[in-house]
Order: C-alpha cells, then structure tokens, then sequence
C-alpha cells in the first residue's frame, strides 16, 4: 500500500525516532552489542543527538561551563558508567578536590555534577566511535504504524530538497520512539495574559530563549516574579543573583510557590524529604535508588493505583540543596530583594504604568498584588503526549494506551504495550513514558536504564547477541582507548 | 551501585569469595612475615578471617539495609560502604582477640589483622566503586545483584 502511493520505501530491521540522547544510548548499546551500522536508522530533524538538550539547557540558565542536576557516573557516552566524569574530570585538571568531592558526597559536600561541556564532549567522541552519523537520517518523522506482514512503517519527511519524494517509508522489525519532550505547556493564568495581550515577552518560560529580560534588568532597576519550586527555579535565581553582583543591579525577586515547604515531609519517618524555605531538597528528580536500589526493585512490582501511589509519594517538585545556591537566597532575604512566599496566582493583568500585576492569594488568606517588569515561569510543565503527532497517532492507530500517570504504557523492558506487530515490537523511552514500572525515564541513567532492558529484550528475539562479561570487558577496552566500532 | 538487601548480600560474598580471595593470596605470606607460621598456617589465618567478614558480614549487611530505610532516597553513600570497615574490623579483631574463631589455633598480631584487613576492604570498596561496572553492566541497576 505505501509502495503503491509512490514512497520509496527502505528496509532496515531497527529504526528510533527522535535522534536525542534517547536515541543515542539505545543505538550505543546495540552498536557495543554488535549490530553493525547497516541494521539501524536513526530518524531525526537534529543533527547532534545533543542539540535539543544543550539549547533547553542554555536557556534555563546552563551554559556550557556550568555544572548540570545529574551526577557523576551517569554518562550517557560510557554504558558502564566508569571511570565516571569525576575521574575524568581530576585527571584532565590535575584536580584531586573532584574525587574527594565524590567520596563525601552527599554527606560532607553537596552531590559532584559534571560540567555540561565535558558531556557534550565526550558525546561527541563516543558518537564519532559508534559512527552515528552513518546512520542518522534527517527529517520530521509522521507516524509510525504497524505492517499487515509484521514490522513496522516508519513515515518520514526528508528537509525540503533533500529527496525526490516528499515522503519516504522506512520498513522494519523493530522501532524505537524516543521523541523528548512533547510540548510547553504554560500555567494557565500565565497562558491566558499571553494570549489575550498577545505579549510574549514580559511573560516567559524558562525552557524559552529569555536573555531579554537579564538585559533589560542590566539597563533599569526592576523586579522579576519567579513561578515554580524546582531546579529550573533555582537556576533562575542564580542567574539573577550573579548578575545583581556582577553589574551591582537593583534587582528585586518576588519568588512565589504554590506549594511552600517549610521542613522535612513526607508520611512517616521511613519516607521524609528534607526541606525549607519553600523548597523540597533532593539530589535528583527522583530519589536516588529508582535508579538502581529499593525503589526501582519496589515500582517493578507494581501496576494501576498502587504505581499511581507510589509516584505520587517519592514525586512532587524539588530541587538540590546547594551550598552555593543557600547563601544566595539567605543574602537575598537578609539584603530584602529576595521574597519568597507561598500562593497562587488568580490571574496576571497589565497595570496603569504597563508593568505587570499579579493577583496572589496565600492560604492564610492574605492577598498579594506584586507588580513586577517580567515573570519567569519556571514550573517546566510538559504538554499532554497527545500533543505530539507520532504519540497521537500510536493512541489512535496502534493499539497503544495510557499508564496512571497518563502517559504510555511500557513493560518492564520498555516494550509499549499493545503495539506488537507479528514478530517485531516497538519500544518507547524518556519523558513520554513516566508512570511506568520505572520511573528515573527522564534522565541519562533512566535512558541508559531503557536501553539495556530493550537491547536485552532485542537479543532475547535473536535481533542481536546478549553482551557478557567477556565481551563487555573486551568492548570496555575499545571503549577506553577510543577504538572504533 | 544502590543496593537492595539481597544486592548487598550477593555482592558481598561475590566480591569477597573473587577480590578478597585474591589479595590474600597475594598478601597473606609478607603480612605474617617474620611470625614463624608456615605458609599453610598464613593462608589458613587469612582464609578464615575472610570467612568470618563474610559470614558477620551477611548479619552487618540487614542492620545497614534497616538503617538505609531512615533514609529518605534508599541510598547508601560510598563513604558509608567504607567506613563501616570500623565497626566490622572492630567485631572480627574482638572476635579473634577472644579465640571464639574457629580453626584459628595460632597468635595473630593486631598488626598484621588490621594490615590484612585493611588491604582486602580498601580493595573490594574500589572494586565495587568502578571496575566491577565493566563485566557486569547489570550489576548496577539491579541494587547489585548478580543472580
Ligand atoms: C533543562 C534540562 C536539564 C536537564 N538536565 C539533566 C541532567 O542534568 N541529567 C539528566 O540525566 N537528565 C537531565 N535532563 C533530562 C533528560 O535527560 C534530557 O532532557 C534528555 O535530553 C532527554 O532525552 P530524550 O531523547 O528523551 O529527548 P531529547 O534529547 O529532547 O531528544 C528528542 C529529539 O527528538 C526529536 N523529535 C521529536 N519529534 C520528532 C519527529 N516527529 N521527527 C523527528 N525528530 C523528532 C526532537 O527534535 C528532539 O531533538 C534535563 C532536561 C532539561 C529540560
């Protein structure tokens, strides 16, 4: 039928959609495990599998010298994880203080994160030794929908002028979905001003390019309110705060959280997070043993409301506990141009004098009206999967459907549940699967996490050779020495 | 590595029975030097108080994991994983101080015990803090099961 509406049509028995870091560690381990080149496609409208994370790390306030939330052996360019970037990181700078940083991490010292270049770099070599450029094709992917005789299409739109045809089809066994973030979704008072206004430069989000706003603030003294109580937020403060030293601004920050947590919370004395001045502190976006101990063995076991339950007792909005990030704030309180408080926000309106008016109401019922030049939205909501074209039509066509947390289902290796298609399967991985037996998905470790369980499960179906500890050693060393495979 | 309980237990006697067995091989006849054992004698103190680690170890290894639930990630820092070299040492030194070790009839000094097990702690911690990744690339997000 595709054949006969006149698209060419490629046979490659693995093909992944997306072409982000997702994509880039399942296609690591498939090419560590042996698959050569030949047998995969990778389908993407970017052309480094880091391009989409540096820019929504840039413009929250990451930029390449600084160091990101993740932390020191969760290397998306080494599937095992060693030596980790702290190692790296000391002996490329002669540094010991990174490796003590390690050893007393989180007790003495605060979680050792690595820098955001040292990432992209060492993607960048491992990507050159898998070859993923020989793979990668570009485009913007359609859908991908099962083949009466087994297998998969995959439909493509190659760059204008890059093909003959203004669609190609890709026939394969197996296809990976790992397509990031489906969308921003705004805090709907926020939503609402910019749509009846029109303005989208006084109100931003932070996963938005936004250096207007710190350049207006470098010009005139004037006031920023941030939204949200996570790292995003944190990163925002900083920003402000080091420009407030750096060019001796006036700056005022009105920092409002829906939820302001004042202690250590949680049910009872086997499940209390530390918090504190609004914030919920944690090293990372999940507690650290989904990624490997108790909690990950724990959600493995369960399904319907009791996951649901689960999520909903280690989740919530949090961000690390800092040193630097404390004396900041703590300077903020003190110099009183940092206010932090508790409410929510009814609506947002333009004032007499054009600058923004927020209509705040705390629990303890009293009522706020700041009036500030720009507002941060820095909730990082995500937009519904259904947003996403190829995520729609998997809902619609492909037998897929949604987990508790409403996003789509997987098994436990990641296999999304009800699109098989006679001997081959589809896979899913990162944000779009939140709210399945795994939870730490939106992470280099989660993906890495992901992409053992599918390429264990493609080896177990024949498609390659389970890796080892012979083989896994031998490739580790190729690994080191940077040979390629 | 975070580790569940039976990751811990495993990795326990997996590291011990592998690093453990190893460095007492290749240390147990200098740290008794001079002590006037034979090596027979050497090796069989330094298996048995491996042995002993191992066996305390497993009961060491439910008071860590019910002490980890205190804890709001279910993690176990790696300085923990080193540390509590003292309060393990310090029980099996006791232990051997009091001859209630069996199959240990000879005088060990406290110097060579702490050499010994120092070196063989020390060994495991660094394995499992890397190295033990490159075979095992399960390993690690199993809570360090092996089985
Ligand atoms: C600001 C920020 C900081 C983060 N920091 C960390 C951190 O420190 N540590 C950590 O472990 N994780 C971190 N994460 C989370 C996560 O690891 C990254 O977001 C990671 O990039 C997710 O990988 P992905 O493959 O799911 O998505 P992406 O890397 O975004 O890749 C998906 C790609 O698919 C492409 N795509 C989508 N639809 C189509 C289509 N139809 N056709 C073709 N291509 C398509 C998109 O262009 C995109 O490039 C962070 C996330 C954010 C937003």
């Amino acid at each position: 039928m595709v054949a006969g509406a006149g698209i060419p049509v490629y046979d490659v028995p693995f093909v992944t959609v997306g072409g982000g870091i997702g994509s880039f560690v399942t296609v690591d381990y498939l090419r560590i495990y042996g698959v050569p080149t030949s047998h995969i496609r990778i389908l993407s409208n970017i052309d480094h599998p880091w391009q989409t994370y540096q820019f929504l790390t840039r413009v929250s306030q990451i930029p390449i010298p600084e160091r990101i939330r993740s932390d020191s052996s969760s290397r998306p360019d080494n599937l095992w994880g060693w030596p980790s970037y702290a190692l790296e990181e000391a002996w490329k700078d002669k540094n010991l203080g990174h490796l003590w940083n390690v050893l007393t991490e989180p007790l003495l010292n605060d979680y050792w994160t690595p820098r955001a270049g040292t990432v992209f770099q060492n993607l960048d070599r491992e990507a050159k030794r898998i070859r993923y450029w020989d793979m990668l094709v570009k485009g913007q992917v359609r859908m991908v929908r099962r083949r009466v005789g087994g297998g998969y299409f995959t439909i493509l739109t190659p760059p204008e002028g890059a093909a003959t045809t203004k669609r190609v089809a890709f026939r394969s066994r197996f296809v990976h979905i790992a397509v990031g973030y489906p969308g921003l979704r705004f805090l709907p008072d926020l939503q609402e001003f910019r749509e009846k206004m029109g303005d989208y430069q006084h109100v931003v989000n932070a996963y938005e390019p936004h250096e207007h706003v710190y350049e207006f603030l470098k010009t005139r003294p004037g006031t920023v309110v941030v939204r949200g109580g996570g790292i995003v937020a944190s990163r925002v403060l900083q920003r402000l705060f080091d420009d407030r030293r750096k060019f001796n601004l006036q700056t005022q920050i009105v920092h409002i959280f829906r939820t302001f947590v004042t202690g250590s919370h949680g049910p009872h004395i086997w499940m209390r997070r530390k918090g504190g001045d609004g914030w919920a502190y944690q090293g990372f976006n999940y507690p650290k043993s989904v990624w490997g101990g108790q909690l990950k063995a724990e959600m493995r076991r369960l399904d319907g409301a009791a996951r649901a339950q689960k999520y909903k007792d280690m989740g919530g909005t949090n961000t690390p506990k800092r040193r630097h990030w404390q004396a900041q704030m703590r300077e903020g309180r003190n110099g009183s141009f940092y206010h932090p408080f508790q409410g929510t926000v009814d609506r947002v309106e333009r004032g007499q004098d054009g600058r923004l008016v927020s209509y705040v109401r705390s629990k303890d019922g009293t009522l706020r009206q700041p009036v500030s030049d720009y507002i941060i939205d820095c909730t990082g909501l995500e937009a519904d999967i259904a947003e996403h074209r190829v995520l729609a039509d998997l809902l619609q066509n492909s037998g897929a459907y949604r987990n508790p947390l409403n996003r789509l289902e997987v098994e436990r290796h990641f296999e999304v549940k009800g699109t098989a298609s006679g001997d081959g399967a589809l896979y899913a991985s990162g944000t779009a699967t939140l709210g399945g037996y795994f939870p730490g998905v939106d992470t280099f470790l989660g993906l890495q996490v992901a992409a053992q369980e599918i390429a264990d499960d493609l080896a177990r179906r024949g498609f390659c050779k389970k890796l080892g500890p012979v083989r896994s050693t031998a490739q580790w060393f190729k690994w080191a020495f940077n040979s390629q495979v | 590595m975070v580790p569940t309980l039976f990751g811990r237990i495993q990795t326990r006697i997996f590291l011990l029975a592998t690093v453990g067995v190893l460095i007492t091989l290749a240390i147990m006849p200098l740290v008794l030097a001079g002590s006037g054992l034979s090596l027979g004698e050497r090796y069989m103190v330094g298996f048995v108080i491996l042995a002993t680690v191992t066996v305390l170890g497993v009961v060491w290894e439910f008071i860590y994991h019910f002490l980890m639930q205190f804890r709001w990630e279910k993690d176990w820092p790696s300085l923990f994983g080193l540390i509590t070299l003292l309060n393990e040492g310090v029980l099996v030194w006791i232990l051997l101080s009091a001859e209630v070790v069996p199959f240990i009839e000879v005088e060990v000094g406290a110097i060579p015990f702490w050499i010994h097990f120092l070196v063989v702690w020390i060994g495991i911690w660094l394995f499992a803090n890397g190295p033990m990744r490159v075979p095992f690339i399960r390993w690690r997000f199993r809570g360090g099961r092996l089985l």
